[in-house]
């Protein structure tokens, strides 16, 4: 029986290599599956958030669709074209206000409008599916993207449940991501969001997402014919800083429908929080495997391998190479 | 274009079809093409079995050079004009729609068609079944190749390509691309680690090398350990095997109910298993077609029966996963979901099985090469596809298709790897000395 090519020619230090062997997949594990469990406890991107985030409050009964907030933004952030009112989300515009006719049962035409942007949810998939933290929480609360850590690999725009993150598909080497970043710095100078200060109707109101969600609930209250019983990022995908009151369902005015109040994070988290317990099952598994059948095979190979192998190990390696092909 | 858009699944499947015929035409031609097959013995294996003949045999050597060269020639100039009018000058991407082909095909089907590279070496040399020696230096060649060009495809369709590294160092735990990143990094590594001992075997030849450099010691170093290196590598593809399922369990609003799951990560790696075993009996048949040698019969007989098994697990867990979602009924709706899902079950793991369990199939090499091919071909890049791709049209709409330049760039890759493998197969001992074991 000849030893086979890569099969280490043992049969000499069995016990000791396969001891080693032991050990360093043993730590290795260890090591890792440590690193993980630690790290996934204090990764959730919701840690620390507070009710008192700041938050802006989109009244959509209050909006008249004359876009000074888009302008606004586009002005703040030195987007382009900032004389003209955009019409979706994009590399150009972090906020747009989408305008939808309706029709009443009674055959009038209602229009509606409803400024759009990121949602800067309490849990964001973005911050997430981040590979690098190029989108993170700011300490102040706003979600926010920093391009110099970002790979471009688009996981974020995957990841958003409301399609927010925009990417610039024209620029071959230094492409964006754009979003809306609630003017953090703004905020941090103690004055509104840009697109709130521009807003001639109130129908944005900015303050922190435990008074505004009073508000909310306050106005519905106070005019349950008006509003329709929902406030939009109470409760979507686990709560969202930005929060809308309306007269007409949301599902009607083009909002995704059905979103659940769960997080998406908190479903990744099952799978990922198993993993430390996978690194070391998998490495004990392949490990403990390894040494069995390698005891095995050498008690039950011994004669013939002693045999086989009786050549001694080739003083130059390049003897026991196989020659050409 | 609405008429090309309706026609996404048949372009799926002609994709599909089309990468699999080029990697068989491929790997045939090419390598006959670039290894020296004059002289040595004519005399092809013991069996009856003959590869689809395409009518690139007629042609004479100068066109498949060409052939080759213009397939290589248009991919370059193809990611050439990425980096210079962006990503969106060259795909059918969009916000709306930002991950295509070159995720769906190139990264997520690549690296599962890799995975032979850590189910032979375990079966080798953790399970120590060591008549399968002969299988590992080829699998962890192709391996590693599918490696490589996943990362290099990788490089094309990031954005900042620039910041690749950066997972590495700003550790996302909850990321499961965070983690699909560092895994793919560190089991790369692994791979040439293991690889290494063929490269030294031959570099080792070389007096004036073996004098002053420790490639002898190293050499010795490596076959001690290399245990080690396998164990890891089954740590390594576990995780991020799996993790490229868990990619989707981020959107449950987005990708359809038929695949979205929790246990996507568990199924993504135990179709990994079985394509793993799938891709080694195509890589060997291909090979002892191309280097007319010898094939393994017994051997890769053996490699059909384990897939067999693995299909069988990965059925039954898919149902019992649909079944205990309340999913099971969206597949007797007529949809393009479920017809995409029958395919993907039907041709690529029912079919299959069956065919591997039965004795006269595992006895004919041309059998046993369909059934693996249809594994892969269906079972695993439809697979893929279908959850990156095709399972995301009800939410986002039918926006995508892809653009003939995303197509050449994936062809391009594949063609690339084919080449590298004949290349790298005929001037190092990737294949065991039949002398060997004839003398
Ligand atoms: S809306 Fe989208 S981009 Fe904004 S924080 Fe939520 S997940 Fe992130
Ligand atoms: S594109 Fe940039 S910001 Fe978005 S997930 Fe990737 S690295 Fe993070």
């Amino acid at each position: 029986m000849k030893p086979t090519r890569i099969a280490d020619g043992s049969n000499g230090s069995l016990t000791r290599r396969d001891f080693l062997k032991r050990v360093g997949a043993g730590v290795a594990a260890a090591m890792a599956a440590h690193a993980v469990a630690g790290a996934v406890h204090t990764a959730h991107a919701s840690e620390g958030v507070t009710e008192d985030t700041p938050a802006v409050l989109i009244d959509l009964t209050r909006c008249i669709g004359c876009n000074s907030c888009a302008l606004a933004c586009k002005a703040e952030n030195n987007l382009p074209n900032p004389e003209s009112a955009p019409t979706g989300l994009s590399n150009e515009a972090f906020t747009f206000v989408s305008t939808i006719q309706l029709e009443t049962p009674e055959g009038e035409t209602l229009t509606r409008h409803a400024k759009r942007q990121c949602m800067h949810c309490l849990n964001p998939a973005c911050v997430s599916a981040c590979p690098a933290a190029a989108m993170y929480r700011s300490p102040e609360g706003p979600i926010v993207y920093r391009a110099e850590r970002c790979l471009g690999c688009r996981y974020c725009q995957i990841a958003c449940p409301f399609d927010v993150p925009a990417f610039d598909w024209g620029n071959p080497l230094t492409p964006v991501i754009s979003k809306c970043w609630l003017c953090r710095d703004r905020l941090n100078a103690g004055e509104q969001p840009a697109c709130v200060a521009a807003c001639p109707t109130g129908a944005l109101r900015f303050g922190t997402r435990r008074q505004l969600l009073a508000q909310a609930h306050a106005l519905i209250a106070s005019n349950p014919d008006r509003y329709v019983d929902h406030v939009f990022g109470e409760h979507e995908v686990g709560g969202t800083s930005m929060l809308y009151v309306s007269d007409i369902p949301f599902a009607e005015l083009g909002f995704p429908a059905d979103l659940p109040h769960s997080a998406p994070p908190e479903e990744t988290a099952k799978v990922m929080e198993a993993l430390p317990a996978v690194i070391l099952g998998m490495g004990a598994l392949a490990a403990g495997t390894a040494t069995y059948t390698h005891r095995r095979s050498a008690a039950h190979d011994t004669p013939h391998a002693r045999h086989g192998a009786a050549e001694p190990p080739p003083a130059d390696a390049s003897t026991s190479e196989r020659e050409e092909l | 274009m609405n008429a090309l858009i309706a026609a996404m699944p048949a372009i799926i499947v002609v994709l599909s079809f089309g990468i699999a015929v080029l990697f068989m035409a491929g790997t045939r031609y090419a390598v006959y093409l670039l290894v020296d097959h004059r002289g040595g013995t004519q005399a092809v294996a013991s069996d009856d079995f003959v590869l689809p003949t395409l009518p690139m045999r007629m042609l004479w050597p100068l066109g498949r050079t060409l052939v080759l060269l213009s397939v290589l020639t248009i991919g370059a100039g193809i990611v050439l004009w990425r980096f210079i009018y962006g990503i969106g000058s060259v795909t059918n991407l969009s916000n709306a729609f930002p991950w295509g082909i070159w995720i769906g095909f190139d990264v997520m089907s690549g690296v599962a068609l890799a995975a032979g590279a850590f189910v032979i070496a375990a079966t080798a040399h953790i399970l120590r079944m060591e008549r399968f020696e002969p299988l590992v230096r080829p699998a962890i060649l192709t391996g590693l190749l599918g490696y490589l060009l996943v990362v290099a495809g990788l490089l094309v369709d990031l954005g900042r390509p620039y910041n690749v590294w950066r997972p590495l160092v700003h550790w996302q735990i909850h990321s499961p691309l965070w983690e699909v990143g560092c895994c793919v990094a560190t089991y790369t590594t692994v791979l040439f680690i293991e690889f290494l001992p063929v490269i030294l075997e031959r570099v080792n030849h070389f007096k004036p090398v073996t004098s002053r450099l420790p490639t002898v010691s190293l050499y010795k170093l490596l076959r001690r350990v290399g245990i080690v290196f396998v164990v890891l590598g089954v740590v390594l593809s576990t995780l991020h095997q799996s993790s490229l399922g868990s990619l989707w369990v981020l959107v449950p609003t987005k990708l359809h109910p038929l695949w979205y799951t929790i246990y996507l990560p568990v199924f993504f790696w135990i179709s990994a298993v079985a394509v793993g075993l799938a891709m080694t009996i195509v890589e060997s048949t291909l090979s002892s077609k191309a280097f007319k040698r010898g094939l393994e019969l017994p051997l890769l007989a053996a490699l059909g029966k384990a897939a067999a098994v693995v299909l069988c697990i990965y059925l039954a867990a898919k149902a019992a996963d649909l079944v205990a979602r309340g999913a099971w009924p969206l597949l007797f709706q007529p949809s393009l979901e479920a017809a995409a899902y029958w395919t993907e079950i039907g041709l690529g793991v029912i079919v299959p099985a069956i065919l591997f369990m039965l004795p006269g199939v595992r006895q004919r090499p041309w059998l046993l090469f369909t059934a693996a091919m249809m594994v892969v071909v269906f079972g695993i890049v439809m697979n893929r596809l279908n959850v990156s791709l095709t399972g995301l049209l009800a939410y986002t709409g039918l926006i995508y298709t892809p653009a003939w330049t995303e197509i050449a760039v994936s062809v391009a890759l594949v063609t690339l790897g084919v080449i590298a493998f004949g290349l790298i197969a005929k001037y190092l001992p990737v294949f065991p000395d039949e002398n060997e074991h004839h003398a």
